[in-house]
């Protein structure tokens, strides 16, 4: 009994199932091709002439597109399907109909001048990477920070060797001097290295005579002072008077030597005339200022007069 | 875009974005279309064109106005080169591929010529008279969406055996196929077109689809007649020779799928893969390590039997 009634269950459940399916089954003699890439189908039946005739003509290709467009919307679902943003669609495969391309297939474009020469001499593409560390920016970020912390008055730690990229002999040293003097005891029990030298210019840079102090040398230096400039006769001072006089024979030549050459030696002239213009210029006020007040800007020590 | 001599050189990056679309590349645009007329036109010729242009509505150009003047020379037997070099201007202007060109005449009443271009030369046209033509205003019913991707499906024997009507075939797919796309909306498959191939005629019809609830997943499809219905005669042909059509077919290297190698499935369907190792010290191969088994300072024959122990041990693993 129990037998018998799986065998109905079974054969009642295949029933059900073609039931079901009955309303999407078409019966054809011969399977239709497909290209669902393209969503096409190939029907490659006979097509039944008299039937054709007998029936309204429109009626009979309605029934047989019905026919066909269902086995081709039963091979379409037959396909994998997703949720793309609550619409669901099915993916397609690629098109198996080959049909011919618009334009023929691009083709490599040929190699520009210099990719030959690339080629000829084997040189081979460097990638540049994007960012480069520049000192510039280090040492703009260095004062932005400092300026915020004296805005918020917060207490930061004094002197700083800002970074630079290629740091030359001079800034070693600096730098290492530096470290050297920023300990406990600032630097006094610092061992020195065996070639090191000591550093120079360290100590005051300007020295004061003290306020009250020797009065008849301070005396002395003011009435020297005014001595000075009340003369009408510019001082000589031998050494500068001779170095000016071996610059300006050097100037010379170098000159003489440059027009024979031709525009380039224009050029370079005329530098060498303006800083000597603007050398002389600075000594003159440089030196002057060391010893009390100097002969006026306008007129030069005793060199050579007359030519600039 | 003027036919000058020389390259022309984009100056803008929208000028240069438009040019290169337009290049060759490797996987194409929509075909466009260029619909027009020749010298004299019937009333259903007219409106043949445009119910076609409704169809095909984004990728393709109908040109109400041009009609080409020189048309005595259409009577010609095919090719009809003058139209060749006007088709040639027209479809490098508008970037189009296919063209339908419609005519009428006492000796060729109601004339369609559908054609496809490869760079911009022909390369097949096939010549259909209408016989009996339904508009789409003619038949009242509610229509498709513009621009869905129609369904084709090509019935007859013809279309398998018949050399026309499988070049035919062909050009109906790429006339009427729309852009390839990768995946496509369940509820969008509306549009339906059937060529039928039949005693020397081919009926085109274009249906709606209805998606009706069946009992499983897939639905059941029910037709409604929309768009135009047209009953075509096979009338001249002018195809391509075999090498220009090979020519067409050839696909670039870089779009075939690339195979994957070190792959390879015995009779059971097992897959299977190479690994390729370097050369193994055996002596200095790292083992697991049994404290048991080393080496003692004990008797030789101790030691033999140690000795040939790990060579064991070695082979198993």
């Amino acid at each position: 009994m129990a037998a018998c009634s799986i065998e109905d269950l079974l054969a009642k459940a295949e029933q059900d199932e073609a039931e079901k399916l009955k309303s999407i089954t078409v019966q054809k003699e011969l399977d239709l091709e497909f290209d669902i890439g393209n969503l096409v189908a190939y029907d490659k039946n006979r097509i039944d002439i008299r039937q054709f005739r007998e029936q309204k003509k429109e009626d009979f290709l309605r029934s047989l597109a019905r026919d066909n467009t269902q086995l081709l919307v039963n091979e379409i679902w037959k396909h994998p399907t997703e949720r793309v943003e609550e619409v669901i669609v099915v993916k397609l495969p690629e098109p198996t109909t080959p049909l011919p391309r618009e334009k023929p297939p691009p083709k490599p474009r040929p190699p520009t001048k210099w990719e030959e020469f690339a080629k000829l001499k084997g040189i081979q593409k460097k990638k540049k990477t994007n960012l480069v560390w520049d000192d510039k920016v280090a040492k703009n970020e260095l004062h932005r920070l400092r300026n915020i912390a004296r805005a918020q008055k917060i207490k930061v730690p004094g002197v700083g060797l800002t970074p630079i990229a290629q740091q030359s002999k001079s800034d070693l040293a600096r730098a290492v001097n530096v470290a050297k003097s920023s300990t406990a005891s600032a630097g006094k029990f610092q061992d020195r290295l065996p070639k090191e030298k000591a550093p120079r210019n360290t100590g005051k840079k300007r020295k004061f005579q003290p306020v009250i102090g020797n009065f008849s040398n301070e005396k002395q230096r003011q009435l020297d002072l005014l001595k000075v400039m009340d003369s009408k006769k510019p001082r000589l001072d031998v050494n500068k008077a001779v170095n000016k006089q071996m610059r300006e024979v050097d100037r010379e030549e170098a000159a003489a030597k440059f027009k024979k050459g031709g525009k380039k030696g224009r050029k370079g002239g005329n530098f060498s005339g303006k800083g000597k213009g603007g050398g002389g210029k600075g000594k003159g006020k440089g030196r002057a200022g060391g010893k009390g007040q100097g002969p006026p800007s306008g007129k030069k020590g005793a060199g050579k007069p007359g030519k600039r | 875009m003027k036919q000058k001599e020389g390259v022309i050189k984009p100056k803008t990056k929208r000028a240069k974005r438009f040019l290169d679309n337009r290049a060759p590349k490797l996987t194409e645009n929509v075909k466009n279309v260029m619909i027009m007329k020749g010298g004299n036109t019937s009333m259903t010729v007219t409106q043949a064109l445009k119910d076609i242009y409704a169809l095909k509505k984004p990728s393709a150009v109908l040109y109400k106005n041009i009609t080409f003047k020189y048309n005595v020379f259409i009577a010609l037997p095919f090719p009809i080169t003058n139209i060749f070099c006007l088709q040639e201007f027209f479809s490098k202007k508008t970037d189009s591929s296919l063209f339908l060109f419609g005519s009428h005449n006492k000796k060729r009443p109601n004339n369609l010529i559908f054609g496809r271009l490869f760079d911009f030369h022909v390369l097949d046209m096939i010549e259909l008279g209408i016989e009996k033509y339904n508009s789409l205003s003619a038949i009242k019913n509610s229509k498709c969406p513009e621009g869905t991707k129609p369904m084709l499906v090509f019935a007859g024997e013809a279309f398998d055996h018949d050399d026309d009507h499988k070049r035919l075939k062909s050009l109906l797919t790429d006339f009427f196929r729309g852009p390839v796309v990768p995946s496509v909306r369940l509820a969008g498959l509306e549009h339906v077109l059937h060529f039928t191939a039949l005693e020397g005629k081919i009926y085109m019809r274009s249906y709606r689809s209805l998606l009706k609830k069946s009992g499983c997943r897939t639905p059941r499809i029910e037709l409604e007649e929309i768009g135009p219905s047209f009953d075509f005669v096979l009338r001249r042909t002018h195809l391509a020779s075999d090498d220009l059509y090979k020519t067409a077919h050839r696909q670039p290297k870089a779009l075939k799928p690339k195979k994957k190698k070190n792959i390879s499935h015995d009779t059971f369907g097992t897959k299977f893969g190479r690994l390729h190792m370097q050369k193994q010290d055996l002596a200095k191969l790292q083992t697991r390590k049994m404290k048991g088994l080393r080496k003692r300072r004990g008797p030789a024959a101790a030691a033999e039997g140690e000795t040939s122990l790990k060579t064991a041990k070695v082979e198993v693993e």
